[in-house]
């Protein structure tokens, strides 16, 4: 066995981390986007560029607002120990909320692309069949834009796999809870068991492969079927 | 309601009334602004040129397009007040896009049953029956829409609108993004849509040819406002109106087939007033047909002349002339019995012939069109 005990924790807790925050991403994600691709609202604009932000500030600097928020005296912070959940840094769902913010442009910009893609004639269409808003989303927005929200399901779980720095900051490095593949192999690497660090980054770097090589596929499979999708 | 075209607001009739801007959004900005009230059967025609806000009301009518202001009653059925704008889903109508609207994820057949699914009415076996073979589309059923022509992808589009079971059918050029061969194919089916669905039907379109087949009523639209209104016969047969149709203005007549001449291929058509003959187009005796002369193919004449190749010569009686676009060309408005027909000639030729109204002349129609 080339993973040790602590490793396969490591994995399975990283996979536990990167379904949790795909599926809630899936959830917030969706309306963002939906808003996003139709408003005509000035804030359009500000919107977008504050879910693209993860896309260009090191992980750092968020996992530091988000370690300052979370905290004690921060707004978040104040409002879990209001719920008597104490506070969020170095525990799992500390991280869920980091990966949120971290992996939001991955989820919402391929939603976004292909409900825009879809435009406004099937909406109308749907509306003069008698399609209410939410019959209209489940049964023309939904199986129209499916390869965008296919696509920011893959992204968003392989980028929430992939992270790093907002995990140290926020989460550190508790085994069983905050303890990441990319943590893990950063301690190895401390501790100088290149043998262990090798196994879990040449897995990463398999991983990734895999990932991204199925998701071009993916994507090549929906253009030649001619269909609208984002990402 | 200051237009009304009928003597009173009653429950078969459809009033509308919008008024919306677009402060600069183009170059110039744009605004509609019209008040109307029609019957509320048969074909209305929305007609004018491309800019002229007739798609716009339309899609006022059916709510995807909200009215800074605007009422809108069918048959009794307040859609929109001023306190009260119902969403386009829960107004019972039907609607045709320019282009194929069909979702594209789903086979013919699935797109109608989505229709059927919500039209709130019960389903009827019959209806779906006679959608289905009015629109000949049941072979196509289980085809996806990229699968489909143009032609039969409008078809399924109408079948579609249909089967939602509408009090009111709304047409944005339904014909407009196909060739003429295609619109060619596809006229007879509306024909047919008109004569087999009690359903008020609004047509917006930019071809006289089309109004002239299918339109039993006209809103006249000219950049936002309402220019002409009323039968298509009276309006089509106006030499006043603002809007000039150009090269297509002309008249429409309704007569009845009164005799078949076997020798020559025609048929003669008796209209109040006077008499046709056009091609055989095999109607039957006795049935109502309508014929549209355009006024280029009218020539006018102070003396009868059989040395000409023209068969159609009518005592007419001048009623009115007025400038056309072109300024060398006059419109000339005829009288013949009840009927009206227009001419087109040189204001030269007004000149010469030295006409005015209250003048008896001779007009020759080198053309006749059966329409319907």
């Amino acid at each position: 066995m080339i993973f040790t005990e602590a490793d396969m924790g490591a994995i399975y807790l990283t996979l536990r981390l990167a379904t949790t925050v795909t599926l809630l991403l899936l959830l917030i994600g969706t309306p963002i986007a939906w808003w996003l691709a139709r408003t005509k609202s000035w804030w359009k604009g500000p919107v977008g560029a504050i879910v693209a932000l993860p896309l260009v500030l090191p992980p750092t600097v968020l996992g530091f607002y988000l370690l300052l928020a979370m905290g004690p005296n921060g707004v978040i912070g104040q409002f879990t120990q209001s719920l008597g959940l104490g506070t969020l840094p170095f525990t799992f769902w500390g991280l869920v909320i980091g990966s949120i913010f971290y992996s939001m442009p991955f989820v919402v910009q391929p939603i976004q692309n292909a409900i825009e893609a879809i435009g406004e004639r099937p909406l109308e269409a749907a509306a003069t069949l008698r399609a209410g808003p939410w019959d209209t989303f489940f049964t023309v927005v939904l199986p129209l834009a499916k390869p965008g929200f296919i696509t920011a399901a893959i992204l968003g779980f392989a980028h929430t796999v992939g992270e790093f720095g907002v995990v140290l900051m926020i989460g550190g490095n508790i085994p069983g809870e905050t303890r990441v593949v990319s943590v893990q192999i950063y301690d190895h690497v401390e501790a100088l068991e290149y043998a262990q660090a090798h196994a879990l980054a040449a897995g990463m770097v398999v991983f990734s492969f895999i990932v991204l090589l199925g998701l071009y596929g993916f994507q090549r499979k929906q253009a030649s079927l001619g269909m609208k999708y984002g990402g | 309601m200051t237009n009304t075209l009928t003597n009173a607001l009653t429950d078969n009739t459809i009033a509308a009334s919008f008024r919306l801007a677009y402060p600069g959004d183009k170059a110039d900005g744009f605004s509609l602004d019209v008040d109307v009230t029609v019957p509320g059967n048969g074909i209305t025609a929305i007609f004018g040129h491309s800019g002229s806000g007739k798609t716009t009301f339309l899609r006022c009518v059916a709510g995807l397009e909200t009215a800074d202001s605007g009422e809108l009653t069918v048959k009794g059925d307040i859609w929109q007040s001023a306190s009260h704008c119902k969403p386009t889903h829960k107004r019972p109508l039907g609607y045709v896009f320019q282009e194929s609207s069909l979702f594209p994820h789903l086979t013919a057949k699935a797109n109608l049953d989505y229709a059927i699914k919500r039209s709130g009415v019960p389903f009827s076996q019959d209806l779906y029956e006679r959608v289905l073979s009015v629109m000949a589309i049941a072979p196509v059923l289980p085809r996806y829409p990229a699968q489909l022509s143009g032609g039969e992808r409008q078809r399924v589009a109408i079948a579609r609108a249909l089967l939602i079971q509408p009090k009111l059918l709304l047409m944005d050029e339904p014909l407009a993004s196909l060739d003429s061969a295609r619109k060619q194919e596809i006229l007879p089916y509306l024909e047919r849509l008109r004569a087999s669905f009690d359903i008020p039907i609004f047509y917006v379109s930019h071809s006289m040819d089309e109004v002239a087949h299918l339109a039993d009523h006209i809103l006249v639209l000219e950049q936002g406002k309402l220019v002409a209104q009323g039968n298509l016969t009276e309006v089509l047969s106006r030499i006043d109106l603002p809007l000039k149709f150009g090269e297509e203005t002309g008249v429409i007549i309704t007569g009845e087939v009164a005799e078949r001449d076997n020798q020559w291929h025609l048929v003669r058509i008796a209209f109040d007033g006077g008499e046709l003959w056009v091609r055989d187009g095999g109607d039957a005796l006795k049935q109502s047909v309508r014929v549209r002369v355009l006024a280029r193919d009218v020539s006018l004449a102070l003396a009868s002349h059989d040395d000409t190749s023209i068969v159609n010569r009518l005592a007419v009686e001048v009623v009115e002339i007025s400038q056309d676009q072109d300024e060398a060309m006059a419109l000339v408005r005829l009288k013949c019995g009840a009927e009206y027909f227009i001419a087109r000639l040189t204001q030269k030729s007004v000149h010469q012939l030295q006409l005015e109204p209250g003048k008896h002349a001779w007009a020759q129609i080198k053309s006749v069109a059966v329409v319907r």
